[in-house]
């Protein structure tokens, strides 16, 4: 059950990034970043259906993709605490998917090679929309932070937030410990090691400077979330709560 | 350009696959070379459409002028000598 556990943690923090992604649809600065804001979320959307297909297969109880996107409430969700942050302005939702797509490079680019192959091929094809993912977030990065005045204040603003939330993305707990004994997935340290490197070089390129660690961290991947998750999935599950089983 | 307050437009060219040359699909607005191909690859290759991208700011593209089109391409209507269709085809050639 520990690997089902672990495929679910991957799933669900793709699955909020997507949704969340999804809601700049209609609300974006520009046409241009609306689409690619969209592809982004779409590439996530298709990430999180493998992994949940996967981790329903894993689970062995009948459920399938949609049976764990839409019929679990947020204390059943395993993802990432970043993950769920609201959009917040632009340079918040590009330092949160900075952070997140880093992290993302870093796993799959270890997870490919699992003993799992199943799961290796799906970190396989998630790394090549993920390199294309932080391509863009750290393009716009490098703009807002070292634009001008406001931009700058705003971005460093949006990282003094989420800050805090990075913290459990590398942090190992039993699940993530037992899953590396067995090969299944990377070591953790070595992923913080190269995420932590990364990220201080994104933000040194946009004159942005890291917080320090701080000692409260939130896990959501034990299934600890804020006030947050619960209103993203009122939206996200609203038509399988409004007619259940509904198909077309 | 501080003052400018709009986004610069970008002319978008595709090649749909290796061999063929790059056609003209459309425009869109960006503030550098860099970003315009990076956004034509979300805007228009989202469905396989190609495998090459070119970008040019459309103030640097020079075109004739509509209103001129009359003398421009006119009098080459009637010089259906230019076409190379007199020519007879040897029976040997195959690809032609």
């Amino acid at each position: 059950m520990s690997r089902f556990a672990y495929v679910l943690r991957l799933g669900d923090t793709s699955l909020v990034l997507a949704q969340r992604l999804g809601e700049w649809v209609g609300h974006a600065p520009v046409l241009e970043e609306e689409l690619s804001l969209a592809n982004l979320a779409l590439d996530l959307l298709g990430q999180a259906r493998y992994l949940l297909t996967y981790a329903g297969e894993l689970e062995g109880r009948g459920r399938d993709e949609d049976a764990l996107a839409f019929l679990r409430t947020e204390a059943e969700f395993r993802n990432v605490q970043l993950a769920e942050q609201p959009n917040g302005d632009f340079a918040c939702t590009i330092v949160r998917q900075v952070l997140l797509d880093v992290f993302q490079v870093e796993l799959y680019d270890r997870l490919q090679h699992s003993r799992d192959t199943r799961l290796g091929g799906i970190a396989a094809t998630a790394l090549r929309e993920s390199r294309y993912h932080l391509r863009y977030s750290t393009g716009w990065l490098t703009r807002l932070g070292d634009g001008t005045e406001e931009s700058h204040a705003r971005t460093q603003a949006a990282v003094e937030r989420l800050w805090p939330f990075t913290r459990e993305l590398c942090d190992p707990d039993p699940i993530d410990a037992e899953m590396c004994a067995q090969g299944i997935a990377p070591d953790l340290d070595e992923v913080r090691e190269a995420w932590t490197a990364r990220v201080a070089a994104a933000f040194s390129t946009a004159t942005l400077t890291p917080p320090a660690a701080t000692a409260f961290a939130w896990y959501g991947k034990r299934g600890e979330h804020g006030e947050h998750l619960g209103h993203l999935l009122t939206q996200m599950q609203y038509l399988q709560r409004a007619y259940p089983g509904a198909r077309w | 350009m501080p003052t400018e307050r709009e986004w610069p437009l970008y002319e978008v060219f595709i090649r749909s696959r290796g061999g063929l040359d790059h056609k003209h699909v459309g425009s869109l607005h960006a503030v550098d070379p860099a970003m315009a191909i990076e956004r034509a690859r979300d805007v228009y290759t989202r469905r396989q459409e190609g495998v090459s991208i070119w970008v040019v700011r459309s103030a640097d593209i020079t075109a004739s002028d509509p209103a001129q089109a009359d003398a421009w391409f006119e009098p080459a209507r009637d010089k259906v000598y230019r076409h190379p269709t007199f020519y007879q085809i040897p029976a040997e050639v195959e690809t032609l």
